[in-house]
């Protein structure tokens, strides 16, 4: 059975990912990874490279290749950190109920 | 988002030869051509910068654009079918792979004069349908006959004469969820004429708009054409029996001439048909035994073909010019590039088309010391790699956000551009075949991959130009070929260099080309192995179409799909496929080290070991006083990562090899790879299993020569760092300066 996040006990992996967003985890922060990265419908979060190294906006793949992708132009980055951190907070609150604070 | 992008007739041409640059302008637009060589590919403002240095020659200019079409889907086509009575009956062995499909499929049609009959399946059931000169007729068995994976023997007859329209369906394996009836027959009503001439398909049916569409999805075995239905139970049969040949036009029989293109008709007439877009061959039949795994062994058991709406071989575009290279052309990495306007965050406006010229196919015409041995056969295996689109555990294992870049985008919106050896055809069977005469979207430089590592996130193709990069910076003279030369001239390609050179990721070898490599070690050549998984799968190469390789993911290995059972022989040249580890080759043997683990995030670095101090060893840390090689890199922050090679003498790694350094400190998701264990062991990840680690070796070989591997990926990510002035460069040069030395290496032991 899939991990279900308990925003109790998993709250303080939220500050180690804030500070180290891409690399060596620690088995609790992997395990919350892993179940907020799960897709649930099928579609996959992705963000798409506009400008090399300088800008990236994020985007759905859709469940059903034959769908086209689809864009969030409000959600524009300036670094791969900065999307995975934006990221990190929506599926938290997606999974949890519960804003990540300090976004 | 992509506007224009191209492909060439070929992959490596020597100075003064032609090849034909296909172009599409999406839009219709113009368009600027020019050939440029490569130096770097990598846009990122960390790394020396992108750079590539136009190369005059005759295309120059402007061209008037027009966007091109794909027709992908193979197929067989049958011409002028003769042998027409009164009637006509169609029999094969069918296996459904896609039976829900949202689109019809064709399995088989034939077109007459008047009008053309047609066996389909729509939305689940088997469709026999007869256009005729009056309209049309159709009759149909319900959906439940037909199983996904599950073998059928249709027989679908049209008989003008007895006023007959029959379809029927032989389950070859009965289960409670067949339901009757499996036979369905009207009076004939449409006026339908059998007559001669007509082009027969199978599983595809030509379309108004010129293109061939309606693809069938799955395997078809023993397709027959009778002139009536009353033998239709034992038309499938192979070899024909006797008293049937009277009643066949054509029988094909698709266990014959198994590495062609041809399918062979075993009937009287001998009415041969042509295999388009390259179908799975070499196939499991409905009889398979599981006695023999080798078609050539017992071939009336693989006479199925797998038939897939997203196949391809040649994309077939019009020319737009011809490029040929003046004969003096240096040997290198180049591209056309062609330009259609600057770039935007919504639209690229460029596309760079690589190809390499070759040194001079006489021997003797080049004066450079050191080959670069391009991985092209790796480039196609990871062709249109499109995993990214459609795995959806893929950020989980990446350890990050999936990025797209533009043309992964348009890659999403065209599939008839097909995939890679990574994925699976959309019915869940794993794509065998991968050609380059289509645009290979991640082969380019300013291509920036999901897979690559963290920072300049780059992989394949574009990761080797770090090393092109490289060699520029210190002003090396080298010459270019790829795997396909390799395959092609054999150890005549390799003679007479003092070194070769590999890219980050040599994986995919025939066997020609591991034999040519073992040769040229084997005589004293020496080489630079500058990445990790190399010698790691076996491919084959189509005797007569150019420009595709095969692979079969037996047995074992990091694979995304496995073939099925009895499918694991090239059906290109009937050698077992899969790992080379698995047929007793593994790539410890060339190279000392062999794959164990791969990971995606982030890269590590190499400690020293005590055999760096070995003097056989001086000349590689010439310089090097540092315990800590490479902790910096493009390629996710160090020289060690993505994929790591390691030193094991079971495997045979030679004895006397010196293990110079390894890495440590991998990050959790760099896990071992599955043929690294049997049972699988709770710790596979890099922070637990000390077996997830490179192993950067040296060893002498025989007549005076050697080898030095770096066992990973990354490697060449780092070697630009800090304006070149760090210790993977320092090493790298080092071993390259040796290794064009002619003086001999001394085997171990020998005069001391």
């Amino acid at each position: 059975m899939p991990y279900r996040i308990d925003p109790a006990r998993d709250r303080i992996y939220i500050d180690e990912f804030r500070h180290d967003v891409i690399g060596h985890h620690s088995p609790g922060l992997q395990r919350v990874l892993n179940a907020l990265r799960r897709s649930q419908d099928g579609r996959q979060l992705v963000i798409l490279n506009t400008l090399p190294f300088r800008r990236w906006v994020l985007a759905w793949l859709p469940a059903n290749r034959a769908d086209d992708i689809v864009i969030e132009p409000q959600h524009q980055f300036d670094s791969r950190e900065d999307a995975e951190w934006y990221v990190f907070c929506r599926r938290w609150e997606a999974a949890t109920g519960e804003k990540v604070d300090n976004q | 988002m992509f506007t224009i992008l191209g492909y060439t007739s070929e992959i490596s041409v020597a100075p003064g030869e032609s090849m034909t640059c296909h172009v599409s302008a999406e839009n219709d637009q113009r368009y600027q051509a020019r050939v440029v060589r490569i130096v770097n590919g990598d846009c990122n403002p960390l790394g020396p910068g992108f750079r590539v240095v136009h190369v005059p020659t005759a295309i120059d200019g402007w061209y008037n654009g027009r966007r091109q079409r794909t027709d992908a889907g193979s197929y067989m086509v049958a011409r002028n079918i003769a042998g027409m009575r009164q009637a006509v009956a169609f029999v094969a062995n069918v296996w459904p792979t896609l039976p829900g499909w949202r689109l019809p499929q064709v399995v088989a049609h034939l077109a007459t004069a008047d009008g053309s009959v047609t066996l389909g399946i729509d939305a689940g059931a088997l469709v026999l349908t007869v256009n005729g000169a009056g309209g049309s007729q159709s009759v149909a068995l319900p959906a439940s006959v037909l199983l996904e994976r599950e073998w059928l023997r249709v027989v679908a007859t049209v008989d003008p004469a007895a006023q007959v329209l029959m379809l029927e369906a032989v389950p070859l394996r009965i289960f409670p969820l067949l339901r009757a009836p499996f036979r369905r027959s009207e009076a004939l009503t449409v006026p339908f004429v059998p007559d001669e001439g007509g082009d027969f398909y199978l599983s595809a049916r030509p379309l108004t708009d010129g293109t061939v569409g309606h693809h069938f999805n799955g395997k078809i075995e023993a397709p027959t054409l009778l002139t009536d239905s009353g033998m239709g139970d034992m038309a499938t049969a192979r070899p024909v029996p006797q008293r049937l040949l009277s009643h066949i036009m054509a029988a094909w029989d698709f266990s014959r001439e198994m590495t062609g293109t041809t399918a062979i008709d075993v009937g009287p007439r001998r009415q041969h048909a042509v295999l388009v877009n390259l179908p799975a061959r070499a196939m499991t039949g409905s009889n398979w035994s599981g006695q023999s795994h080798d078609w050539r062994q017992a071939p009336l058991e693989y006479g199925a073909i797998h038939f897939h709406h997203d196949d391809l071989y040649d994309a077939g575009w019009d020319a737009a010019f011809t490029l040929t290279l003046p004969a003096d052309m240096p040997s290198g990495a180049y591209a056309v590039h062609v330009h259609a306007g600057d770039n935007t965050e919504d639209a690229t406006n460029e596309d760079y088309i690589p190809f390499f010229v070759r040194p001079p196919r006489h021997r003797g015409a080049t004066s450079a010391k050191l080959l670069f041995l391009a991985p092209t056969n790796a480039y196609l295996a990871y062709a249109n790699d499109s995993q990214v689109l459609v795995d959806r555990g893929a950020e989980i294992g990446m350890g990050r956000l999936l990025v797209l870049q533009h043309a992964d985008v348009y890659l999403h919106r065209h599939p008839e551009l097909c995939a890679s050896l990574y994925d699976k055809h959309a019915d869940g069977s794993g794509v065998c075949y991968s050609s380059r005469l289509r645009p290979v979207l991640n082969m380019r430089p300013r291509y920036h991959s999901w897979l690559g590592s963290h920072g300049s996130a780059l992989y394949q193709y574009n990761a080797d130009t770090h090393i092109l990069a490289w060699l520029e910076h210190e002003g090396i003279t080298f010459d270019v070929a790829t795997d396909e030369d390799l395959h092609r001239d054999g150890l005549g390609l390799l003679d007479g260099y003092r070194a070769v050179m590999t890219g980050t990721h040599p994986e995919y070898h025939s066997t020609a080309m591991y034999d040519a490599m073992q040769a040229y070690l084997d005589r004293g050549g020496r080489l630079m192995y500058m990445g990790g998984n190399g010698w790691y799968w076996r491919v084959a190469f189509h005797a007569d179409l150019p420009g595709v390789i095969e692979v079969r993911r037996a047995e074992s290995g990091t694979r995304t799909w496995e073939s099925a059972p009895g499918e694991s022989y090239h059906s290109f040249n009937d050698e077992m496929g899969g790992l080379w580890r698995r047929i007793g080759r593994a790539p410890n043997q060339i190279a000392g080290i062999g794959f164990v683990a791969q990971g995606f995030d982030l890269s590590s670095y190499y400690r020293r070991r005590p055999d760096s101090e070995n003097p056989r060893a001086a000349f590689v840390f010439a310089g090097v006083r540092d315990e800590i090689i490479g902790d910096f890199g493009l390629v996710g922050g160090g020289a060690a990562g993505v994929e790591l090679d390691a030193y094991n003498k079971l495997l045979g790694s030679p004895p006397h090899a010196l293990v110079l350094a390894s890495s440590e400190n991998h990050t959790p998701l760099t896990m071992l790879t599955p043929e690294e264990f049997l049972v699988t062991p709770a710790m596979i990840g890099g922070d637990e299993s000390d077996k997830v680690h490179a192993d950067m070796v040296f060893f002498e070989t025989s007549n005076g020569g050697a080898v030095f591997s770096t066992g990973s990926i990354a490697w060449a990510g780092s070697l630009s760092w800090n304006g070149y002035d760090n210790n993977i460069r320092r090493i790298t040069g080092n071993v390259l300066h040796r290794f064009l030395d002619a003086a001999p290496f001394a085997a171990p032991g020998a005069g001391a």
